[in-house]
């Protein structure tokens, strides 16, 4: 009976530690707009790379300078909205559940969520300026999915493995490559919507 | 056996002041606020518990104005935080026998 006790206190230590040291107002919403922005980009993307090809099979991207401007336009667009719409939603939710949008425990989550990013985006830059422009779609899906993973110590527990489903995802991509956009789309909208739609019920209420 | 219920601290029995202490450790300091809502407490309660382990200097306040309104700032003190991690380890202890 004691011992019970003693293993009651234990477990609320464990609990009353995690919630008070991780990030608990993200917005599931914000999610479900992330990707209904990712949908649409990757579709005006689609329709400037694959321009006059036929629909549905296996295919070469050709990327001229004037498509690579409007898909640096569609992207840029798209994590800008998305950056917007998150941070408005997650400090109205933060405002309801009386945490500080810019306190310790989201720095920290923004940090250990932005330096695999970072790594990502520049290597993506690179391999842009060198014409491997099939890995693109697919290497911005793993690393951000190792960035996920990285800032789930840091946040709700689901966002773990919606990282391990982008990686995979990725990794996939990077073996085929005609897919890769594809799997963009399912990966950055498909499932952003879907997990969205999730942390939505379970915490948004 | 007896070492191990030496090492229990009496300050941590009650749940209010376990959890107090729980989320001190992990974070460098919280505001009243922040510590009600995670503990699910009344004002008072947490209130006078708090007191208790202010008085065994297991915890200090630091009081500040943010936008014109007072905002009181717990943190565990070294001690506190040793004392707690002695408490958990003595919990260990005892549930391995």
């Amino acid at each position: 009976m004691e011992k019970q006790k003693y293993l009651d206190d234990l477990q609320d230590i464990r609990t009353i530690m995690d919630r008070s040291s991780r990030f608990i107002s993200l917005s599931g919403m914000s999610g479900i707009i992330a990707g209904v922005l990712a949908l649409l980009g990757a579709y005006s993307a689609y329709q400037a790379v694959y321009e006059n090809q036929n629909y549905l099979s296996y295919r070469r991207a050709s990327i001229t300078s004037e498509s690579l401007i409007t898909l640096l336009a569609i992207a840029s667009g798209v994590l800008i909205l998305s950056l917007l719409a998150g941070i408005l939603l997650t400090r109205n939710k933060a405002r309801k559940t009386n945490q500080k949008l810019w306190d310790s425990q989201s720095q920290r989550l923004l940090i250990n969520l932005f330096i695999p990013l970072a790594v990502g985006g520049i290597l993506c830059l690179i391999l842009l300026s060198k014409g491997f422009i099939g890995l693109i779609a697919p290497l911005t899906l793993v690393f951000y999915g190792l960035a996920l993973i990285n800032a789930s110590k840091y946040t709700l527990s689901e966002i773990r493995s919606l990282g391990i489903i982008e990686v995979a995802l990725g990794l996939i991509g990077c073996q085929f490559v005609g897919y890769g956009l594809i799997l963009w789309a399912l990966g950055f909208g498909i499932l952003h919507i879907i997990y969205g739609i999730v942390m939505h019920v379970k915490y948004d209420s | 056996m007896k070492n191990i219920l030496q090492d229990l601290n009496k300050a941590f029995e009650n749940k209010v002041r376990l959890g107090i202490m729980s989320a001190l450790v992990v974070n460098d300091s919280l505001n009243f606020n922040n510590l009600k809502e995670l503990l699910g407490v009344t004002d008072g309660n947490l209130a006078s518990h708090m007191k208790s382990l202010e008085k065994s200097e297991y915890v200090q306040v630091k009081k500040e104005f943010l936008n014109r309104k007072p905002n009181t700032q717990y943190s565990a003190t070294t001690a506190g935080k040793e004392a707690f991690i002695k408490h958990i380890k003595a919990i260990e202890q005892l549930l391995k026998h």
